[in-house]
């Protein structure tokens, strides 16, 4: 089954059990992606890992993005899914506010998405509901703050842990 | 840059038929500066450019540093290399204040003196920030000559160093500096 195929296929199998919750499915390059919103994302999830057929039964990867500038959507998710049997992957986006970044965890369907959920939220802040130990896995304990967000200015004026004198700055 | 390979020189001091007498500083300094044992606290490139120095052809040995110490207890000298994330400060500060007096600390590379190209949010800007420094060796990496060169200053400071320094009010107050004990 090529690219394309495979893209419709699972457009109408989400279509069919999802209907309000499917936003678009699109060829990015020669990649099938499918977005839905953030409700769904676990049942989807579930039923693209579960269903005789799509058996996408591998996490490849989950990251997050920001985008500022995309207002009531500024937070994406992104699943990359793989089935091994059949050598086919696909990826799964949603879209968060900024004034609600929870998405339920996929810890349950993946054990691998434990780590990569807190490597997200360790940079972006976002609450992955129900995962089993949501703290910071990189950062030192004591960051306030979520350093990937696009919200800083790239370089902090008031910062004194450089010297100008020696740095030349 | 050359490095001439000569034996020690005698220390000053008193010598006739059958004896020779010196102070105990120099005796001692002699002898820590010709033993020293390099905790090698080895985080990235750096620490490749140290096992090079370690190896044959460049050989710390020639310099009595033949014996590197993984455990801080034993080490006299503390030699880090490479980036420290401001999450590793508290584990190179736990290592230092492990180490026993007399102690001296190498810092190797850009990046462990000063944060380097990694002028970033996750990384320590120079490990003087946590723990007092005796030699700095600049460059990305440096070369092995560099490091044997740093090696050749900490053993000039440890010879000339009194062995009741450490005792000094200067000293303890540098490390009160650091909040160290």
């Amino acid at each position: 089954m090529d690219n394309n195929t495979l893209k419709d296929s699972i457009e109408q199998a989400l279509k069919a059990q999802f209907d309000a919750h499917f936003i678009k499915a699109e060829m990015d390059y020669d990649f099938p992606v499918f977005t839905v919103k953030v409700d769904a994302i676990h049942d989807v999830l579930s039923y693209l890992k579960q269903t005789e057929g799509l058996g996408f039964h591998f996490l490849t990867t989950l990251c997050v993005i920001h985008m500022p500038d995309q207002t009531g959507a500024e937070f994406g998710v992104m699943y990359q899914l793989h089935n091994m049997h059949s050598n086919q992957r696909i990826r799964v986006k949603t879209w968060l506010s900024k004034d609600y970044v929870h998405i339920p965890t996929a810890s349950d369907l993946w054990p691998a998405a434990n780590w990569m959920e807190r490597q997200e939220f360790d940079f972006f802040g976002v609450k992955f509901d129900g995962h089993p130990n949501l703290t910071r896995i990189l950062n030192m304990d004591e960051m306030n703050y979520y350093p990937m967000r696009k919200e800083y200015p790239l370089e902090d004026g008031s910062r004194d842990d450089k010297n100008d004198k020696m740095f030349g700055r | 840059m050359s490095v001439d390979i000569k034996p020690e020189h005698q220390p000053e001091g008193l010598e006739g038929a059958g004896f020779f007498a010196t102070s105990l500083d120099k005796v001692v300094g002699l002898a820590r500066a010709n033993s020293l044992w390099p905790l090698p606290f080895a985080t990235s490139c750096c620490g490749i450019e140290f096992m090079a120095t370690m190896a044959s052809h460049y050989d710390l040995a020639r310099f009595g540093s033949e014996r590197l110490s993984f455990s801080p207890r034993q080490a006299d000298l503390l030699m880090v290399m490479g980036t420290i994330s401001k999450k590793m400060g508290p584990i190179l500060r736990q290592v230092y204040e492990q180490m026993a007096e007399p102690k001296w600390v190498l810092s190797m590379g850009a990046c462990a003196c000063s944060g380097g190209i990694f002028d970033s949010y996750s990384v320590l800007q120079g490990i003087d920030r946590i723990i007092p420094v005796d030699v700095y060796i600049p460059g990305c990496p440096p070369r092995p000559e560099q490091v044997l060169d740093g090696i050749l200053k900490i053993q000039e400071l440890t010879k000339s160093e009194s062995i009741r320094r450490r005792d000094s009010p200067e000293y303890k107050a540098m490390l009160e500096q650091y909040g160290i004990e």
